[in-house]
């Protein structure tokens, strides 16, 4: 059992939380996972490390609620436990001096491109991060970006807060204004991956992106998470998982990702159905 | 009773072990086979003609004492019996149900030259059973303690009897597993069917109560690397990791959605009990009324295809590219495949899967192969017929062609020596590896092999970790 030290939102429905795990905390990498299981009927669900905490033994997760499993994990509140924490998983981010860095994260995305833009700023990297958000409620770890990048652009979908526009936009607009970037660190929704890796393929600029498949083990041993890069097939928890953003066949890991989607809902549903009625009868209790 | 010559012990038939009737097993998930009774069980057991040099010992890897067990189960002391097995096996429910004993005891059993031979299998089921259900399962006494610290890495059947076999000498042993749940592949990959689940937990339950100290969530190589363990305070480590890399077929369509390897596909309904689902968080691809291919001959796509069965698949075909007699599994997993209506094609190689345009699975394009010169394995190698692909409507498909390395021990303790394969280079007589004090067992070493010969390199590991800590005192 895994104590929760404290747990707060950070943004409408995004939780973060931190975990006492001081065996994790104290061999986790920048890029690297862990697997969470809330009950014992529950599944195992893969959520990056987003920061750790030596001193107190701790790990950081930040979780959006979508599905049944994270919308369970964020009405954990601090004090309460987590049955199962196993990691850290993954190959560590590659990091070294590139150069300039670009480090950039879409919505909950940026809490796993915050550990990266860390380790790319200790490995003397000049970074610049761009974070992004449908609106300004929506926009994470600014302050946090802040404290370790040389320059931060926070974006918006619908204008009300910093850029108006998307993260891709923002980066396209570096570029054309043939600002040097010598690396770029793209995390968020597959879409905005994709996109990532189209305005950095013609300028040629290396590009990696952290794939988030449906696990299991996370070990290697079921290949369930597989994903086709370079025309060939990797096991993104033992081989990533992190990839080359040009390389990577996005459409088959969208395609693959919606193989439990009517299951996912059911879950959820019932889910959502039995949190009401404990409401309902706690309420009534009163 | 025991006054029976050998000739009228000779003319006692084989007796049957009841099992659940195919038309109801295959919908549902309870055991198949359902075990003897007394009554067959000291039948089968006047059966032995308590042979003065015993060869079925010779065929069991980990020198179960069979006859002597056997004797006592005549003379109606199940618990002695029981204590006898467990004199060198501490999982014996798990190996009564899933060791090949046809291959290993059975076939040395001198009764079985002329008749059948001795059930010793459905035997030592019996006595498990026996003993866990009238009084639990008993623990034998533990040798004085050494002070020495083993750190098993795996907890399955490598892992379990060398825990077992060092906690008895007296050595503190702790086991560490990834996955949340202890057993290894008797959890994750044996079906409940073949082998209840509670039955492992029993088994691992008296290794615990004899003092192993078993940590989940603990993925050594990334938790703590075998050098760490050993820097760390104990003086030994085993590696049982077993082989987990499945292999994939390399062919076009592979990823689309509905293609399992076996181990994810037996993992989310074992582990996870996604034939529970919704009850159970974890989704299995809903094959009711579907149909399902499996691609493979041994024990494990057997597992997959009865599980499918179980989940209400329409058809639910092995497909396999050599022919019946090459089948690696074991001859009793296929008559209960076929009973439950499995339906088998041989001599057929998959060359490309073919999906719908949202990317499901809906086929799979067969070749016809042909049986040529034996190869490295000794069986005829298959060979493609030009001209002869047809193609089959599946929705689902399992491969189940075995497994790699895993490559997370390789990773992180690159000194280790290792075969071309990823497998670890082990002396055959110690199970020691290249680096001191480090032992490794299994499919690791191996590659995949079976449940009991992954206990007797367990077992092996155990006396040579003896050894070495009684030698480096």
């Amino acid at each position: 059992m895994y104590k929760i030290l404290s747990a707060e939102f950070i943004a409408p429905n995004v939780k973060k939380l931190v975990i006492e795990a001081p065996k994790i905390a104290r061999k986790r990498q920048a890029g690297q996972f862990v697997i969470i299981r809330t009950s014992d009927n529950g599944e195992r669900v893969p959520l990056t490390i987003a920061d750790s905490n030596l001193d107190e033994g701790s790990i950081t997760i930040i979780v959006q609620g979508i599905g049944k499993t994270t919308k369970e994990l964020n009405a954990h509140e601090q004090g309460d436990y987590i049955l199962d924490v196993v990691g850290p998983l993954g190959k560590p981010s590659h990091i070294e001096k590139f150069g300039v860095a670009v480090s950039i994260g879409g919505g909950v995305g940026t809490a796993i491109a915050y550990p990266t833009a860390v380790a790319l700023k200790r490995a003397g990297n000049y970074t610049i991060s761009i974070i992004g958000g449908r609106s300004k409620e929506y926009v994470i770890l600014e302050d946090e970006m802040k404290k370790v990048c040389d320059e931060v652009f926070v974006t918006t979908d619908d204008g009300s807060y910093g850029y108006h526009g998307f993260v891709t936009q923002k980066l396209k607009e570096l570029i054309d204004a043939k600002r040097q970037i010598d690396f770029v660190l793209a995390i968020g929704p597959i879409p905005m991956m994709r996109a990532v890796a189209e305005v950095t393929r013609k300028p040629k600029i290396k590009t990696v992106v952290s794939l988030n498949p449906i696990m299991v083990d996370g070990t290697g041993m079921c290949g369930g998470c597989r994903a086709t890069v370079d025309n060939k097939t990797v096991f993104v928890c033992v081989d990533g998982p992190e990839f080359d953003a040009h390389k990577v066949d996005f459409e088959t890991l969208e395609r693959r990702n919606r193989t439990y989607k009517s299951d996912e809902e059911t879950a959820l549903n019932n889910y959502m159905c039995r949190s009401e009625e404990a409401m309902l009868k706690a309420a009534n209790q009163k | 009773m025991s006054k029976l010559s050998n000739k009228e012990r000779m003319k006692i038939p084989r007796q049957n072990m009841p099992e659940q009737d195919s038309l109801t097993r295959r919908n549902n998930f309870g055991e198949v086979n359902l075990g003897f009774t007394e009554e067959l069980a000291k039948m089968e057991a006047l059966r032995c003609i308590q042979c003065p040099k015993p060869t079925c010992v010779e065929g069991c890897p980990v020198g179960v004492k069979i006859r002597d067990f056997i004797s006592l189960v005549a003379e109606g002391d199940y618990l002695g019996a029981a204590a006898k097995i467990k004199e060198d096996n501490m999982l014996p429910a798990v190996c009564g149900r899933v060791c090949p004993q046809e291959e290993q005891c059975e076939i040395k059993c001198i009764v079985g030259k002329k008749n059948e031979p001795v059930a010793i299998g459905r035997l030592e089921r019996f006595v498990a059973d026996y003993e866990r259900d009238l009084v639990g399962i008993r623990t034998p006494q533990l040798k004085p303690k050494t002070g020495k610290k083993v750190a098993i890495i795996g907890s399955g059947p490598a892992g379990l009897s060398c825990a077992g076999d060092l906690i008895q000498m007296g050595h503190d042993v702790t086991v560490f597993e990834a996955l949340h749940e202890l057993g290894g592949v008797l959890i994750y990959g044996i079906p409940e069917f073949r082998l209840p689940k509670d039955i492992v937990k029993a088994e691992v339950e008296s290794l615990k109560k004899l003092g192993v100290d078993f940590q989940t969530n603990a993925v050594i190589g990334f938790t703590d690397t075998v050098d760490e363990l050993m820097a760390n305070g104990y003086d030994s480590v085993f590696i049982a990791v077993g082989a987990g890399l499945p292999y994939f077929l390399k062919i076009e369509g592979e990823n689309l959605n509905g293609v399992y390897s076996a181990n994810e596909f037996l993992t989310r309904v074992n582990l996870m009990k996604a034939y529970l689902f919704p009850e159970y968080d974890t989704p299995v691809f809903h094959v009711k009324d579907k149909n399902v291919a499996v691609f493979g001959g041994g024990n494990t796509a057997m597992d997959a295809v009865r599980t499918s069965k179980r989940l209400g698949a329409k058809n639910a075909y092995i497909i396999y590219r050599r022919s019946d007699v090459e089948m690696p599994a074991r001859k009793e997993e296929i008559h209960h495949a076929k009973e439950e209506g499995i339906e088998f094609l041989f001599l057929s190689n998959p060359v490309e899967f073919i999906g719908d345009k949202d990317g499901w699975l809906k086929g799979v394009k067969l070749q016809k192969m042909e049986l040529g010169e034996p190869d490295a394995s000794g069986r005829r190698r298959p060979i493609p017929v030009a001209g002869s692909e047809y193609i089959i409507d599946i929705d689902m498909a399992v491969i189940a062609i075995g497994n790699g390395s895993n490559p997370i021990i390789q990773k992180t303790t690159p000194d280790l020596q290792y075969n071309k394969w990823g497998n670890i280079v082990v002396n055959e007589q110690t199970m020691q590896t290249s680096k001191k004090g480090v032992f490794a067992g299994g499919d690791i070493v191996t590659g995949g092999a079976t449940v009991i010969l992954a206990m007797g390199a367990g077992r092996k590991a155990a006396a040579a970790i003896n050894e070495y800590l009684k030698s480096s005192n």
